[in-house]
């Protein structure tokens, strides 16, 4: 990163958030999957979330993205009260999120999975075309613009699903594991990517296990467990925090 | 600098399938000046099949919406017919005007039944028929399973009523196939079957998932009361039992697995196909059931994609484009 966009970004993290949470909670039935999470997303702003498997960081995502009711706290977008607001309701808002297991339209090519998005996400019919063309042309994937989405291969249906979320015209975007088990090549690209949504002014939440990955991008990191944030902050501080080390190591290293 | 791509919805092809319907239709919007009364009224039963395998395939086909209780709006469409004429509305006016009421009708019932997800939404669509089917018998006017006949028919001359009774079949089966071909080729068309394919992943890209399902379940209910209308003026007496019964489900699963489900042509080829088998062999009595349900199992474990659908996977045949295109200009190396 620039220093001039690291200044920029220290900035931005000064200003009002645009995305909220607090105090969010969420149990499924017996099982307490998420516990006091509260934070703030600067517009513009791109955060990183690692942590076990299990930490509770699908389920944030979810509840920030209205997949669900959570069980306590509430979240606000832009100043207005999201909590209760449904999936279709939270996305015309300005909030786009991809599914950790890709959810592609099956029967639809790729264009016309982006379409969909673009045109009732986005700006709406009439402009739909173009909004699906730039989405796809930013995430590369014009070449297979005209494949059915269900021919796609493992990387190609989680690209899909950032051109799709991306189509949506998201001011946040919370991408959930977009980048698991890329070659290192493949990383680099989905990192100049995701570097270009951010460029537009979209502020990002990842949740990425790969933390150099992650980093390329995150100018903060938040570290989860056991539903509950256990750290957030400077990535190299977050990285170094002993209960973050215990989390990942099972105990903290000397 | 013009647009760096385009975005093809029609082709060649296309257009001309589109002329000869055109063509075609027009051809039988004269039958009644060439065509023989026996033409007419097999046409009316040929029309019937079509408005049933198009709306049921754009309901199960297209939104994953697998009723098996289409009978409920296919009976109700005839009875509305019954109650109207006997309320003194003209009897070619009254099924239009049933068929409409039915539509309207199916609008809160869309609201108990597209609550109920896969499996339940079938069962409990075949429950609503049944429902409807017991609650019809309840009418006095209707003589529980004796039945009535649309008696308003016999002021007409038999020439004449067969005409128009062909023209509103004709009319509503052209009708149900060009509006369908409408809503395919909208944004709803691609909103359906984003439904379909994963209902949670559409909500969450602001696709109405509630509305869009409610414009396609009415729309179904509109066509399966229009062909229920046209088989009460094509056969005059109406039994409940016979209306409300399951075998137009199990017809119209046959014309819509067989043509190709979810492919827009298959619905047309299946009901066509079904229509020949019908024409030809339902003299066979019991033969004729018996090939009926041999030629279900043989397309169900050799052509499971239907006859269109195999053709267009394996030749890649089409010739009504309801998708789009995208057609790119420019050398694209990525993103700048």
């Amino acid at each position: 990163m620039t220093d001039a966009a690291e200044h920029q970004a220290i900035g931005a993290a000064r200003a009002a958030p645009i995305l909220s949470a607090r105090n969010l909670g969420k149990s499924f039935g017996a099982l307490r999957a998420m516990s006091e999470v509260t934070l703030d997303l600067a517009p513009g702003e791109a955060v990183g979330i690692v942590g076990p498997n299990g930490a509770g960081k699908s389920t944030l995502l979810a509840a920030l993205a209205g997949s669900f009711l959570p069980s306590e706290g509430t979240i606000t977008f832009d100043g207005r009260d999201i909590t209760r607001a449904g999936a279709a309701e939270v996305c015309h808002l300005g909030i786009a999120k991809t599914h950790q297991i890709p959810k592609p339209f099956d029967g639809l090519t790729v264009f016309e999975n982006v379409r969909v998005a673009a045109a009732f996400g986005g700006g709406g019919d009439h402009a739909a075309d173009e909004v699906a063309y730039d989405a796809l042309k930013l995430c590369r994937m014009l070449p297979l613009a005209n494949q059915r989405a269900e021919r796609l291969g493992l990387l190609d249906r989680k690209r899909l699903e950032v051109a799709r979320a991306l189509a949506t015209g998201p001011r946040v975007i919370l991408l959930d594991e977009v980048g698991g088990g890329l070659t290192d090549a493949e990383a680099e690209e989905l990192v100049e990517i995701i570097r270009a949504i951010r460029a537009r002014g979209t502020a990002i939440i990842w949740i990425e296990h790969i933390v150099h990955v992650l980093l390329q991008v995150a100018e903060r990191l938040i570290c989860m467990d056991a539903g509950r944030v256990i750290a957030d902050g400077d990535p190299e501080a977050v990285m170094k925090d002993p209960q973050v080390m215990e989390a990942y190591l099972g105990h903290s290293v000397e | 600098m013009s647009q760096p791509y385009e975005v093809e919805r029609w082709n060649t092809r296309a257009r001309i399938t589109v002329w000869a319907f055109v063509l075609g239709c027009a051809v039988l919007a004269l039958a009644p000046l060439w065509g023989s009364p026996a033409f007419l009224s097999r046409s009316v039963v040929l029309f019937v099949y079509v408005l049933l395998a198009v709306t049921w395939n754009a309901l199960a086909g297209y939104a994953g919406l697998m009723s098996v209780g289409q009978q409920a709006f296919f009976g109700l469409g005839a009875y509305f017919t019954i109650r109207l004429s006997d309320g003194g509305v003209p009897v070619f006016a009254a099924m239009a005007v049933a068929a409409g009421a039915v539509a309207l009708v199916s609008v809160p019932i869309s609201y108990v039944m597209l609550r109920l997800k896969a499996g339940e939404f079938a069962i409990g669509m075949w429950v609503l028929a049944s429902l409807l089917h017991l609650l019809v018998n309840l009418d006095p006017l209707i003589q529980g399973e004796t039945g009535i006949s649309l008696l308003a028919l016999n002021a007409f001359d038999p020439k004449t009523r067969m005409v128009v009774i062909y023209l509103f079949g004709l009319l509503s089966a052209v009708g149900v196939v060009a509006g369908m071909l409408l809503l395919l080729r909208s944004r709803f068309g691609a909103a359906l079957q984003a439904i379909r394919d994963s209902e949670e992943a559409a909500g969450s890209i602001g696709v109405p998932v509630f509305r869009t399902k409610q414009l396609v379940f009415v729309f179904a209910a509109l066509g399966a009361a229009l062909a229920g209308a046209l088989w009460l003026a094509s056969t005059v007496s109406f039994q409940p039992k016979t209306y409300f019964g399951i075998q137009w489900m199990a017809y119209t699963v046959f014309m819509v697995i067989v043509g190709g489900i979810g492919t827009f042509e298959g619905a047309l080829i299946g009901a066509v196909i079904f229509f020949v088998i019908e024409t030809l062999l339902a003299s066979f009595g019991l033969w004729y059931l018996i090939l009926l349900g041999g030629t279900a199992v043989f397309f169900a474990l050799a052509f499971p994609q239907g006859v269109w659908g195999y053709a267009r996977n394996r030749h890649g045949w089409f010739l009504l484009p309801i998708g789009r295109t995208l057609i790119t200009r420019e050398k694209t190396t990525g993103a700048e």
